[in-house]
């Protein structure tokens, strides 16, 4: 897994206001069949972003030249469906650091954390506001703040603290990745298998 | 003591350590892994240049990319061959047991596990795949993982997770002729919606539940994933129990009597609490469709398509955007629709019950001429069970053509697509735009259903081929 930093981000947003948006759509099953994890971006969203034809869908928002930036503001439920983690990779490598929503899939929240991705839950009411406010108006600038855990869309001066499991913030901020962890507490582990493991 | 659930009492029993404010170090009894989500694991502990941590207590199969035809020939897909060969490298370098193309105990994961006597009542259990959830049907805590958690179970056989919130869904009451598992949960998503279990691991009880068999029960903890649940379990009893004592030799069990001794115990105390509590009336459950784009959008099969989603919005742009790829009208009925497709299969239908269930609505008659039909096993023993239960000639003589196991059409990643703008009729899990190819329009429903649609055509209430005296499937 990849060890990757965040501390403060700021940035303009792409709005995408669909609710139940499943890894299916985020990355279709046909472009698994990779074995690295680098380039699952070209790939994004694929079937939304091209026509049938395998032309650009001008309609959708990830070609419309208006909207760009490292925040995807999504519709509840985001990331429902298969575990593949090649959603959270093509996500990130397409060029985005953040997600906000008002709710995530679990198994989607883990593999964004794991991977430098980070996931943002704020209220429905401020996510339809900031929806809005981006649609009107693609400037809209919104900061990130992990250590504060503050998220403030700066044209309004709105700021909320959102939540995050304290020991992911600290691996975020430090750069830090679970296995390094697991391999510290091997010990532990051992220990615990000659206890109670069930199956020897 | 406090009281505890059936879910606490595995998942205490299994943390290695808590991290203050943070997850628990859960020990992992069972490693599934497959092609597709373990390649990028394994090139990880390349780079640290570590080991597999307890390589036998994974064990691999290829299911996901390979064909159901010709399977003793080269993968034509130079990437799906890639992927399968670079599996078997890896199970060969670090030593792990691998049931790949062509093996005679190859499968689908979730078919194979329990199966082969690897899933067992107590334990943890994950894998690279959602529909993990489905080992739950023996008392097990089974869910699925990203591939950077796969990772962490070869490096150290843990994963960290914070615990879930816990939910027991009760059904209770008698079952109708035509109804069976798969009517059950998709019934249960329809209720609460996709996303109604996020954040929870359900416990399933009552005498409805109770009444299924295991292949039953595994389709119910299968979908658990589809209404966002982490994974759902079944307190494991008598059924539990005469279904492992039909497997020739499990793994790792040498007095399997002292085993179910323990495995007993295995329940949630009677008060104990749950931060949510749902009760279903099995009585009120009709054969089950769906007819949007996530699988909480089902409903009873003689039912019309409601005028707005689940929270009354009828301009919803999802509803509409959903109704709209499906070719759909809000306020539609489906009975009578024209269907190109038949599916049976997947970790949600591909085993031999379903495959009984799908016979004998088929039996006597003759697939419509409309109508594809992808029949695939979900594993080569279900496939060898089938030809000595004469079932694959009966299949045959109907007009249906019995595949070689793999995940097949449910998520497409092989030869099995279903074409643009066509319609399937599908035994799997997913609904999703795509899903079974790009363009595709799925309509998730039980074997018998599936069966049905393949002898009309169209949309058929599965109850129309099924009279009182038959024993069905539950």
């Amino acid at each position: 897994m990849p060890k990757v930093k965040f501390d403060i981000l700021e940035s303009t947003c792409v709005p995408l206001p669909y609710e139940n948006v499943d890894t299916d759509q985020i990355i279709p099953a046909r472009f698994l069949s990779a074995t690295s994890r680098q380039g699952f971006g070209d790939n994004l969203f694929r079937d939304w972003r091209y026509a049938k034809t395998g032309e650009k869908n001008n309609e959708f928002i990830l070609n419309n030249p208006d909207f760009s930036g490292k925040i995807l503001v999504a519709g509840k439920n985001f990331g429902s469906g298969s575990s593949r983690e090649h959603a959270v990779w093509a996500i990130f490598d397409y060029g985005f650091k953040a997600v906000v929503s008002s709710f995530f899939a679990d198994i989607f929240m883990n593999n964004a954390l794991n991977n430098g991705l980070l996931p943002i839950v704020i209220s429905d009411d401020l996510l339809k506001k900031l929806t809005t406010l981006v649609q009107n108006n693609p400037n809209t600038k919104v900061k990130i703040d992990l250590e504060k855990q503050t998220f403030t869309i700066l044209s309004t001066g709105d700021s909320v603290k959102f939540a995050i499991n304290p020991y992911k913030k600290e691996c975020l901020l430090k750069g830090l990745d679970d296995i390094d962890f697991l391999l510290s507490i091997k010990s532990l582990i051992t220990g615990f298998e000659n206890n109670k493991c069930l199956t020897k | 003591m406090k009281s505890k659930t059936l879910f606490d009492k595995i998942w205490d029993s299994h943390v290695v350590r808590s991290i203050e404010d943070g997850p628990d170090v859960l020990y992992i009894d069972r490693h599934y892994i497959h092609e597709v989500t373990s390649p990028q694991a394994f090139n990880g502990l390349k780079e640290r240049g570590i080991p597999v941590f307890r390589p036998g207590k994974t064990i691999a199969t290829a299911d996901h990319n390979i064909p159901t035809k010709n399977q003793h020939l080269p993968i034509l897909d130079e990437l799906s061959r890639n992927q399968v060969e670079r599996l078997s490298e890896n199970c060969r370098k670090y030593g792990i047991e691998l049931f790949g193309l062509n093996h005679p105990k190859n499968g689908i994961v979730h078919v194979i596990g329990p199966e082969l006597g690897y899933t067992l009542p107590g334990m943890i259990i994950v894998c690279g795949d959602s529909h993990t959830s489905t080992h739950g049907a023996f008392g097990t805590i089974a869910f699925g993982i990203g591939t950077s958690e796969v990772e962490m179970v070869l490096a150290a056989q843990c994963v960290l997770q914070p615990k879930p919130k816990k939910m027991r869904i009760t059904l209770d009451g008698e079952l109708h002729k035509g109804v069976t598992s798969k009517d059950i949960i998709m019934y249960i998503i329809s209720e609460i919606s996709a996303s109604g279990a996020t954040g929870y691991f359900v416990e399933y009880c009552g005498s409805a539940i109770r009444s299924l068999s295991m292949e039953g029960r595994m389709t119910i903890c299968n979908m658990s994933i589809e209404m966002g649940a982490r994974g759902g379990l079944i307190a494991p009893d008598e059924t539990t129990f005469d279904y492992l004592k039909k497997i020739q030799a499990i793994p790792g069990i040498d007095d399997l009597k002292s085993s179910i001794n323990e495995w007993k115990k295995l329940r949630s105390d009677t008060d104990a609490v749950f931060d949510r509590d749902l009760k279903f009336d099995a009585g009120l459950i009709k054969p089950m469709i769906t007819y949007g784009t996530n699988p909480g959008m089902g409903m009873a099969i003689d039912d019309s398509i409601p005028l707005s989603d689940e929270n009354g919005n009828n301009a919803s742009s999802s509803f509409l955007k959903s109704l709209d790829y499906m070719g759909f009208k809000p306020g539609m009925k489906l009975l009578g629709h024209p269907v190109d497709f038949v599916f049976l299969g997947s970790c949600t239908n591909g085993r031999i019950e379903d495959f009984r269930a799908f016979a004998q609505v088929i039996k006597g008659r003759k697939k419509a001429e409309n109508i594809t039909a992808l029949i695939v096993p979900g594993s080569k023993k279900v496939e060898e069970q089938l030809a000595a239960e004469g079932l694959t000639e009966l299949y045959k003589s109907a007009g249906f053509e019995v595949r070689q196991p793999g995940c097949s059409s449910c998520l497409a990643m092989n030869e099995d697509k279903i074409p643009r703008g066509k319609y399937a009729v599908s035994t799997s899990n997913r609904n999703f735009e795509g899903r079974q190819g790009p363009g595709s329009r799925t309509l998730l429903a039980s074997p018998l259903t599936a069966a049905a649609a393949a002898i009309t055509g169209r949309i058929t209430d599965p109850r129309d081929f099924i009279n009182e005296n038959q024993k069905v499937k539950k």
